[in-house]
């Protein structure tokens, strides 16, 4: 699992030379969410770019859509997409590599980027699936503040009513979105009674750990009937520490000595590692 | 010449009135920072409401609040704001005539890269075809200041679109706007060439437009329809009477917008072509709002590019 956590610290360095280069992009929420991609992408999903798109793959929807950096730098290295020219691209005139998931790119599904929409999407692949007898698994990753919308609880019932046993809700709980601290902007706890009462498998774990992911997620796999949901604790901007748990980092664009801070963070992460 | 966002004068303006006004409450949905209204919740705690990421709840909260006396001014990214929203508008606030301020700030493609997920380019056509709302696109600060002192004093429900980058200053300190006029930048010429309608960032545009048009020898009249809704029919034909060209520029889709209302006001009342500029029916090219003005003919080079290409001359 090392393995994982330094592939998610690595790609971290892609997405901040990436944001500082373009001038533009969510580094907080990227840096939250990679363990979250990396242990999807590489350990859990049955998705590959050559059989893509098979009928029989898992689905992938990311809720939290301005959270593309670092879909980008993880489908490049599954070999979806090209770096370079995500590099070259992103933030450019003309670009297909803009802020948000566009289904024009190979490996992904749905346009995102109002948030709120990500689980009911889910919940549409996820019955789509049942009636093809699919064996494939649907996966939604959220963030925090996004659960202030309305939108997400209609179809969380909707999941928990239908049964959907194949479909596995991911909370980036990192505890800010643009404002602040969620429980200032809007409370959200008791978080997992919430999902709980709402019929749903609730797990929790260290949402920057690879490891506890991947256990989380097996659990998930397990669960019969029900609809889980893991509620993966995360820190905002994890890896650097200058940005860690900051709201301030939601979409700032580090500047050249920030740029290094934050490189010189990971490497010292990653040497801890191995 | 200065620049300046018309939301942060838009705050400026509440925050002055809001201390003599106690009915005057914000909302806001996870959206103060970039709606520039930090400073009304610094200043006015008890009076500004965070809902969270929830434009469906804060219209209505909104409407609530206006049923029992409030004088609610909601502050969202103006694509989510009419999006999302947009039932919640028409029941709560349009139907009910409550008198709730929807004001969508990043509105357009002030949003650039980010997509059309984050567009506002459908807005005008949507509020506009909802009864009893009135519907403004300021094109400067003074226009915006003016138009918080307007909106206070009308009880029924509007929508005001503003961008997101800083504008210059088109009028003078002595500048009138009358609520429901349009009002012309430069002073109109009686038997213009060519008249340009626009509202909103392209109303700078059409005036640098026309100015380099008119060195050029071409005489063009340049109107601000500031408001949408109500819509200034007379402006529109006293100046498209004896125009032989009349053109509109707007940052919109090609339909229910700015060129469709001045389209409709003079096929029944001055038969001639209208030609529009507008963003395309569709997502537009990825870039800078500027970039994309530029690749659609909506800044000043692409108007006079376009108004020349229309009258033949080069
Ligand atoms: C419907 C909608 N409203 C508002 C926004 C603007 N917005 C983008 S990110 C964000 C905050 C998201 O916070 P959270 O879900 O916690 O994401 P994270 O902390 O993981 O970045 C907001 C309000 C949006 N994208 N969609
Ligand atoms: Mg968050």
């Amino acid at each position: 699992m090392d393995r994982l956590d330094k592939l998610a610290l690595e790609l971290r360095k892609d997405v901040a030379r990436l944001i500082h280069k373009a001038g533009t992009g969510h580094i907080g929420g990227d840096f939250s969410v990679m363990e979250i991609l990396v242990t999807l992408y590489f350990e859990v999903m049955d998705i590959n770019k050559d059989d893509f798109p098979n009928p029989c793959r898992d689905r992938f929807v990311l809720s939290k859509g301005h959270c593309v950096e670092a879909l980008y730098a993880v489908l490049a290295r599954k070999g979806f997409i090209d770096w370079d020219d995500v590099f070259d691209g992103y933030g450019a005139f003309g670009s297909r590599f803009i802020g948000h998931p566009n289904n024009k790119i190979p490996g992904i599904e749905m346009n995102t980027g109002s948030l709120g929409h990500g689980l009911a999407i889910g919940v549409g692949m996820a019955l789509a699936s049942r009636m093809d007898d699919g064996r494939n698994r649907v996966y939604v990753v959220m963030g925090d503040g996004e659960l202030d919308e309305g939108s997400v609880w209609e179809a969380a019932m909707a999941a928990a009513s239908y049964r959907l046993g194949n479909l596995c809700a991911v909370i980036d709980r990192n505890r800010l979105q643009i404002s602040g601290r969620t429980e200032d902007v809007m409370g959200l706890d008791p978080l997992d009674e919430k999902w709980k009462s709402f019929g749903w498998n609730v797990l929790a774990c260290n949402g920057n750990s690879c490891e506890e992911l991947s256990a989380a997620f097996l659990l998930a796999s397990r669960c019969g009937t029900r609809p889980s949901v893991i509620i993966a604790n995360t820190v905002k901007g994890y890896g650097a520490s200058l940005m860690e748990d900051k709201a301030s980092w939601h979409h700032k664009v580090p500047d050249e000595q920030e740029l290094s801070l934050i490189l010189d963070g990971l490497d010292r992460r990653m040497e801890g590692l191995s | 010449m200065s620049k300046t966002a018309c939301k942060k004068i838009i705050c400026e303006e509440l925050c002055a009135r809001a201390a003599h006004d106690k009915d005057i409450v914000v909302l806001c949905s996870d959206s103060r920072g970039s709606a520039g209204m930090s400073g009304f919740f610094e200043m006015y705690p008890s009076r500004a409401f965070e809902v969270g990421i929830a434009e469906q709840d804060i219209v209505s909260i909104a409407a609530g609040m206006a049923a029992s006396g409030k004088k609610p001014f909601v502050f969202s990214p103006a694509s989510f704001l009419t999006s999302r929203s947009y039932e919640q508008v028409k029941v709560d606030c349009a139907y009910s005539d409550m008198n709730v301020k929807l004001i969508g700030v990043s509105g357009g493609v002030s949003y650039g890269a980010l997509g059309y997920s984050h567009h506002a380019t459908n807005d005008i056509a949507c509020m506009c075809a909802l009864p009893n709302m009135a519907v403004y696109m300021p094109s400067d600060g003074r226009q915006a200041a003016s138009l918080v002192g307007h909106l206070l004093s009308d009880p029924g429900p509007a929508y005001v679109r503003v961008g997101r980058n800083p504008v210059d200053d088109i009028y003078g300190s002595g500048a009138q706007f009358a609520p429901g006029r349009a009002i012309s930048p430069l002073s109109p010429w009686p038997d213009c060439d060519v008249v340009i309608i626009s509202c909103g960032e392209m109303v700078k545009a059409a005036v640098d437009a026309a100015m380099a048009l008119e060195k050029d020898g071409v005489k063009v009249s340049v109107i601000d329809m500031y408001c949408l809704k109500p819509f200034d029919v007379d402006a529109v034909i006293s100046h498209a009477r004896n125009a032989s060209l009349v053109v509109t520029v707007e940052e919109h889709v090609p339909s229910g917008g700015l060129g469709s209302l001045v389209a409709q006001a003079i096929s029944s009342n001055c038969p001639k072509p209208v030609h529009s500029l507008s963003l395309p029916d569709g997502p537009v090219v990825s870039g800078t709002s500027q970039e994309v003005f530029a690749f659609y003919h909506l800044d000043s080079e692409g108007i006079a590019r376009e108004v020349k290409r229309l009258l033949g001359v080069n």
